[in-house]
């Protein structure tokens, strides 16, 4: 049939035309619902009908169903979702249980989904309606769905302060401090301000008189391999360079001030157990093990993460250099956390002796380093600069290498057309981040960035902070961000000051909102004890919490020095919530005494976390309740009964919200235990 | 008929192709065992895409109970986990050792380490774990800080339990032929007024007003998502089930 047929039967005279177009059109028309009808979208609301069709609830889910696209439009933060078209049972709680998407519920969250929309925290394309485009968009300038394991990310573009509920994004942010990243690179807020590194690497300026040259070469070449713990990265150095810069490191060390030079106190050999033994004694006593690890017997890692990890101190540390430092910290490094420990000289030589048995031949075995040479310590010198080593470091006659690595306020989102992605890497952020991390050299010999030994979840904690670091923040109301709380500043002044600086109470203990987490905050402590067991308790610290392996170690304080820290405490560290002598002990009667005794072992079950009678009781969790009459101040005991809470945040205490008559009672049953503590009877 | 004969060709060619999904190399197996078992791991909760705590651990035994060193354990598991490594040949115990990152999606998962035995016969170890959603996740963190002194039996050198302590055994969390049963109102009750509100031990305190309603919501998510026997929500069902 030719053309010329075709057309005369289709439109040889006006009736067939007219038939003809009306048929056409008809087609042309039914294109516009068919192809509605083949959209995704309808597919899976079509899906979701059927999910709740036979459920008991059916009726009420379906009633809340609306069919069509749906939008959440938030102008204010960018926000134009249509996730919720095939989402449809995000909001129905009762659809818990249900595995497939696109139809399992919203887990419940703190924020309202209308509120904040979907790409807020799962990026993506929210305007897409179909599930490629949606998710997995592959463009440049656009972002893919973020994997559900750094989720949490999203929560930090506008909250800078630690949340209770982003346990992975604190600890992401927090190793950007603690492992140094913020030293070479910068990060800052979006209000400007920069972060802050929270580690302490030592000053490299009189390193000659700590350790030697072999040391240095070792430890440059693998700090792992001397301490598993240690949180130096490996800069994966050639022999050479690492003799270089061990070589630049001795030759630039000066003589620290440690005044005249002091004979060394009578060290143990190294063959008598028994001195070691007490040796070991002193390390224990003095709670060494709160802040320093040391591997045991069995290769368990024991101790804290506070100092550096003494399993092999032995090879390292010079004795001239250990004697000063257990004398006085700070006459070697002044910003040290270490306390000054006021040792008498026989505890000094019997700890040198116990620390200086921690060796291992196997790590100094095969260091055999000639002697240097003019060019070694000009190259050495080199190679510090190159590698930017005074970004931690302090060096003599090198300058503070300041941000030199890239900055990443906004790597969280880093357009993938600027990444170049290494082989064989899946194209999407987080891998790279992820890649970049566990493996820097992988992109180029040549880069710069050294080796870290993280755990899989701490790269993931990591990945999680640097992805927080977006540009969206920047953009967000003010309104939404909740900054990060400024660093506290406080100081306690006069000689209580000074003394709290020289025991260095604030590496475990905070006050006003500075210091450690090892120990109680003490901001209230003065409205919380008796003057009289501080005094006793600074000079000789026994055991208040028995399940703790953290403890308040003994200062070797002078009567007056015990005196003067319990006076200011007892002073300025009142709480403005009740007057410490509100409630008179010797008011109480013994019909109080008995009904606390009631409420105490039966209606509040104390003793299931508290011992109060070492014979009887076993709680393990709160601190012991023996010499409470001594220990604690009654009007803190009844306001502690009632909310504990707001007296010091944080604690396990449970806010107890008790009537006044209860909390009396307790408080006088309290006030009776004045039982004396047995030395060592608490373990 | 030759024409035949290479379609035919090509079309088994192509589905030998497709049956085989090229596997990562693992290394020919030197021993076989006549069973696979669980010596750890199994049973672990972390939270969605996380890595487990512990390592997962299968050991290939001969027909006394004896570990086979060299035999190939081959891990897999659907749903998007990932092992490292994958596949290996068991150790001089017969052990094989795995370190696990679920998926990214929350719920159950069934992992399942393999291994043939002397006829090629394939054997097989499941090890269920779970994967927490958020506010599972945040339960677990509360629990951690609130609950597992007395509910978790075990002690660490960092942390004493207090489980022995007390008069009345507290429960495991994992325990759900006890948890179970306890309806949702009512475990939030116990864990909002304490022992006391339902007739039991006083040595369970109230968690409220310390924990905020949301809180112990997240609590209750998370004993849920742990509990063994799995805890199947009542309330809701199916007609056509």
């Amino acid at each position: 049939m030719s053309l010329r047929k075709i057309r005369q039967w289709l439109f040889g005279d006006s009736a067939r035309a007219f038939g003809s177009l009306s048929v056409i059109l008809v087609l042309l028309l039914a294109i516009v619902p068919a192809k509605d009808h083949f959209r995704e979208w309808l597919h899976y609301q079509n899906k979701y009908r059927s999910l709740i069709r036979d459920r008991s609830d059916g009726a009420s889910l379906a009633r809340r169903f609306q069919a069509g696209v749906q939008q959440t439009w938030l102008p204010d933060l960018g926000v134009a979702d249509r996730c919720a078209t095939c989402h449809a049972g995000l909001k129905e709680a009762s659809l818990t249980g249900i595995a497939t998407e696109p139809f399992r519920p919203h887990p419940p969250i703190p924020h309202s989904l209308t509120e904040f929309g979907c790409v807020m925290c799962h990026r993506g394309q929210g305007a897409a309606t179909t599930v490629e485009e949606a998710h997995s968009s592959r463009n440049a300038s656009e972002q893919p769905i973020l994997p559900a394991r750094y989720i949490e990310s999203s929560c930090g573009q506008c909250h800078e302060r630690a949340l209770a509920g982003t346990l992975q994004l604190n600890a992401g942010r927090d190793m950007l401090a603690r492992y140094g990243c913020v030293r070479c690179h910068k990060v800052t807020s979006p209000e400007g301000a920069a972060m802050t590194a929270t580690d302490d690497p030592p000053s490299l300026e009189h390193i000659a008189a700590k350790t030697t040259r072999e040391w240095i070469y070792a430890w440059i070449k693998n700090p792992q391999a001397y301490a598993t713990t240690a949180t130096m990265p490996n800069f994966q150095l050639s022999d050479e360079d690492a003799r270089d810069i061990s070589a630049f490191l001795i030759s630039q060390s000066t003589p620290y001030s440690a005044g005249e030079a002091r004979k060394l106190p009578p060290v143990p050999a190294q063959d008598d157990a028994a001195a070691l033994q007490q040796g070991s004694s002193v390390y224990g006593e003095a709670f060494c093990a709160s802040c320093h690890a040391m591997q045991n017997a069995a290769g368990l890692m024991v101790g804290g993460n506070v100092g550096p990890e003494l399993t092999r101190v032995g090879s390292k540390v010079r004795p001239e250099w250990l004697a000063d430092w257990l004398r006085n910290p700070k006459v070697y490094d002044p910003d040290t956390a270490m306390p000054h420990y006021r040792f008498e000289e026989k505890d000094i030589g019997l700890a040198m002796g116990f620390l200086q048995s921690k060796t291992d031949s196997d790590f100094l075995a095969s260091v055999r380093l000639d002697a240097t040479t003019p060019a070694q310590i000009a190259h050495g010198k080199t190679l510090i600069n190159e590698r930017g080593c005074t970004a931690c470091h302090e060096i003599n006659g090198i300058p503070h290498a300041d941000n030199f690595a890239p900055e990443l306020t906004a790597v969280g989102s880093l357009p993938l057309g600027k990444i170049v992605f290494a082989p064989g890497l899946p194209h999407t952020l987080p891998d790279y981040i992820s890649a970049k991390i566990r493996k820097p050299r992988s992109f180029g010999n040549a880069l710069k960035m050294p080796q870290f030994t993280l755990s899989d979840t701490q790269v993931d904690a990591l990945v999680t902070g640097l992805l927080a670091q977006t540009s969206r923040a920047k953009t967000l109301p003010a309104a939404l961000r909740i900054p990060a709380a400024s660093p506290s500043t406080y100081q306690p002044a006069g000689r209580a000051g000074q003394l709290m600086n020289d025991m260095r109470c604030f590496s475990c203990h905070t006050i006003d909102g500075r210091g450690g987490d090892m120990a109680p905050d003490l901001t209230r402590e003065g409205s919380s004890v008796q003057r009289a067991w501080l005094v006793n308790f600074l000079k000789r610290p026994n055991t208040l919490r028995p399940a703790l392996i953290r403890r308040m170690p003994k200062f070797n304080m002078t009567d007056e020095e015990a005196a003067v820290l319990a006076d200011y405490i007892m002073t300025v560290y009142q709480t403005p919530a009740f007057d410490s002598d509100q409630i008179d002990a010797s008011k109480f009667s013994s019909g109080d005494v008995a009904h606390g005794r009631d409420l105490y072992y039966g209606k509040y079950g104390c003793n299931s976390c508290h011992i109060l009678d070492p014979n009887k009781d076993k709680g393990y969790i709160g601190p012991t309740l023996t010499q409470a009459g001594l220990r604690l101040n009654a009007a803190w005991i009844f306001h502690w009964l009632k909310n504990a809470q707001e007296l010091r945040p944080g604690s396990l205490e449970l806010n107890w919200n008790m009537k006044d008559e209860d909390a009396r009672a307790i408080t006088a049953f309290l006030m009776q235990q004045k039982t004396a503590p047995k030395e060592g009877s608490a373990k | 008929m030759k024409r035949a004969v290479f379609a035919v060709t090509a079309l088994t060619l192509l589905l030998a192709g497709c049956g085989r999904t090229p596997s990562p190399s693992a290394p020919p197996p030197k021993g076989f065992g006549a069973a696979i078992v669980d010596i750890g791991g199994e049973k672990q909760a972390a939270p969605a895409g996380a890595s487990l705590d512990q390592p997962v651990v299968a050991q290939v035994n001969d027909a006394k109970g004896g570990g086979v060193a060299g035999a190939l354990v081959r891990f897999n598991g659907s749903g998007g986990v990932r092992f490292d490594p994958p596949a290996g040949l068991s150790g001089n115990d017969g052990q094989f050792t795995t370190m696990v990152r679920l998926g990214d999606e929350p719920g159950a998962y069934s992992i399942v380490a393999t291994t043939r035995d002397q006829t090629g016969k394939t054997l097989t170890i499941t090890f269920p774990e779970v994967a927490l959603d958020y506010q599972q996740t945040l339960g677990r963190e509360l629990s951690e800080k609130y609950c597992s002194r007395c509910h978790n039996a075990e002690s660490s050198a960092e942390r004493v339990s207090n489980h022995d302590n007390l008069s009345v055994a507290p429960h495991a969390f994992s325990d759900g032929a006890t948890l179970n049963p306890v309806s949702h109102t009512n475990l939030i009750a116990i864990i909002g007024h304490g022992g006391a509100a339902l007739g039991k031990s006083v040595e369970m305190p109230p968690y409220s007003p310390t924990l905020s309603a949301s809180d112990i919501e997240a609590l209750a998510a998370y004993i849920r998502a742990v509990a063994d026997p799995p805890y199947r929500p009542q309330g809701v069902f199916n007609a056509n089930q």
